[in-house]
């Protein structure tokens, strides 16, 4: 059974987000897309700066299998992407949540987070996809 | 679920990810899928591959039969033991299959295929067979064992049978030994030295336990498929098939043209392909960016475009390595398209590693 923190927010696409005191947004992908994805290998990241819309491929992650989109998951403006996965993309198989997170943008509205999964609902929605 | 070989239980009890390959339930990876890599380039894996298909050839006309069933020539496997690579092919030169045939002790052949061409395969041998007295036996009763790294011959060696590991020892490349109920082939689909060991499933648990027990890696089907790649090794289904000759496919060492009046099926369209030089062959890309090249992308070259029929990221050079189709003409560099992005790479000739050296 995959971890779900209770300090994130979720989407369908087994991405997690998380408000920062800053009013920023952290962004990665679960722990149960990293097990699903296999060893990352490569991660190609979004600019600072950027402005995206929900739904816009903004990342790219491949492991030793296959290559997956990251969909950003509010709108808003890139704040910083985590330059570590450039080096050592390993690090979102090992701390999903943690040094493994993927970027953070500002949101143009915080009401967007109202519509994602909290840790509950994503653990139902797990449950089912797991099954 | 799928058919399961006989060490099934060992891989789930080891935590093995399943996943369905041809029709069998196998393990992917037992947790890192690039430890496993690494530890059969630098020490000794040992893979599970009892879903390949082993088939016992029998009868007065064997040897005739192969050599009109296969492109590479049996008369080459000068003693019982010897064993060669070959492509199976169709009237139009196209690849059934790939395979290895070894000599036994009098007239008879084994050969081992691929699991996911096990009924295509076997139609056709039957289908070709008919006009010639053999007798096709199809050997389901053994496990398939692959050891596999530097030092993988000297770890099994002391827990084969008595006696047998000394004469296991002194096989060459290619060569194999049948005695105490084992069969074992001094081959391998890594790149690396090794065996390949067909044994009673009894016996092959045993061996497995005793390996992991002297530290041997296990290792799954995600390790298996970097390690051929670096080696340059094709995929059958990936690289080539059906639609695709062997000149095409890297693979024109293995057709064996003399005597010029061997009458092997594909022949006369293989000639007539090789006196046209042939429009394509089969080339290694190196990746010079970040990224990671996968099956079916574009190819450009200086001499037109060409696909990619694998590709991936190699643990051993670091960065992602590809074969791919491409005009013959095509000079040393390309650009493959990836994601809508045009990167640069390097023509080579497979293979990529080999015993633990980077070749390219």
């Amino acid at each position: 059974m995959s971890e779900v923190p209770e300090s994130c927010l979720y989407t369908k696409d087994h991405e997690w987000l998380r408000l920062e005191d800053d009013g920023s947004v952290t962004v990665g992908i679960t722990d149960h897309a990293q097990e699903a994805l296999g060893e990352l290998v490569f991660v190609e990241l979004p600019e600072a700066g950027a402005g995206l819309g929900v739904g816009d491929a903004c990342a790219v992650i491949e492991s030793v299998k296959a290559a997956s989109d990251i969909y950003c998951p509010v709108a808003g403006e890139v704040t910083e992407a985590n330059a570590s996965l450039t080096e050592e993309p390993e690090l979102v198989n090992s701390s999903p949540y943690g040094d493994g997170w993927v970027f953070r943008l500002r949101p143009e509205d915080a009401k967007a987070l109202d519509q994602m999964m909290d840790a509950e609902s994503y653990g139902r929605f797990l449950a089912e996809v797991e099954d | 679920m799928g058919k399961q070989t006989h060490l099934y239980e060992r891989h789930v009890a080891a935590g093995a990810k399943i996943v369905d390959f041809g029709g069998w339930d196998m393990p992917l990876h037992y947790g890192s899928q690039l430890d496993e890599h690494h530890a059969v380039r630098s020490g000794a894996g040992i893979f599970d591959v009892s879903h390949m298909t082993v088939v016992d050839i029998d009868g007065a006309d064997s040897r005739n039969w192969l050599r009109r069933l296969l492109a590479n020539d049996v008369e080459r496997l000068t003693a019982p033991g010897k064993g060669l690579y070959s492509c199976m092919l169709n009237p139009a030169g196209g690849v059934i299959d790939d395979l290895i045939v070894y000599r036994q002790q009098g007239p008879g052949y084994r050969v081992i295929i691929n699991a996911a061409t096990h009924d295509a395969d076997l139609n056709w041998m039957h289908k070709t067979a008919a006009d010639f007295d053999v007798s096709i036996g199809e050997r389901t009763d053994l496990a398939m064992l692959a050891v596999q790294g530097p030092e993988a011959r000297a770890t099994t060696a002391p827990l084969l049978p008595e006696g047998l590991g000394e004469q296991a020892l002194g096989l060459e490349s290619f060569e194999s030994l049948d005695a105490a109920n084992i069969f074992m082939a001094r081959t391998g689909y890594t790149g690396e030295d090794g065996w390949e060991i067909l044994l009673k499933p009894a016996a092959a648990g045993k061996l497995w336990d005793e390996l992991i027990t002297a530290g041997v890696q296990p290792c799954g089907l995600g390790a298996r498929d970097t390690l051929r790649l670096e080696a340059g090794l094709n995929l059958y289904g990936q690289d080539m098939d059906m639609q695709t000759s062997p000149l095409v496919s890297n693979l024109g060492w293995t057709v064996c043209w003399e005597p010029g009046d061997r009458d092997f099926i594909g022949r006369p369209v293989l000639e007539e392909e090789k006196r046209s030089k042939g429009s394509h062959r089969l080339v290694g890309l190196v990746l010079e960016d970040r990224g990671v090249i996968r099956a079916g992308q574009r190819v450009v070259t200086d001499a037109g475009d060409g696909r990619v029929t694998s590709g991936g990221f190699s643990p051993t050079l670091e960065c992602s390595i590809a074969l791919a189709r491409v005009p013959s003409a095509a000079g040393e560099h390309c650009e493959v398209e990836i994601r809508s992005n045009f990167k640069p790479a390097r023509i080579v000739r497979p293979p990529f590693v080999k015993q633990g050296q980077i070749l390219v």
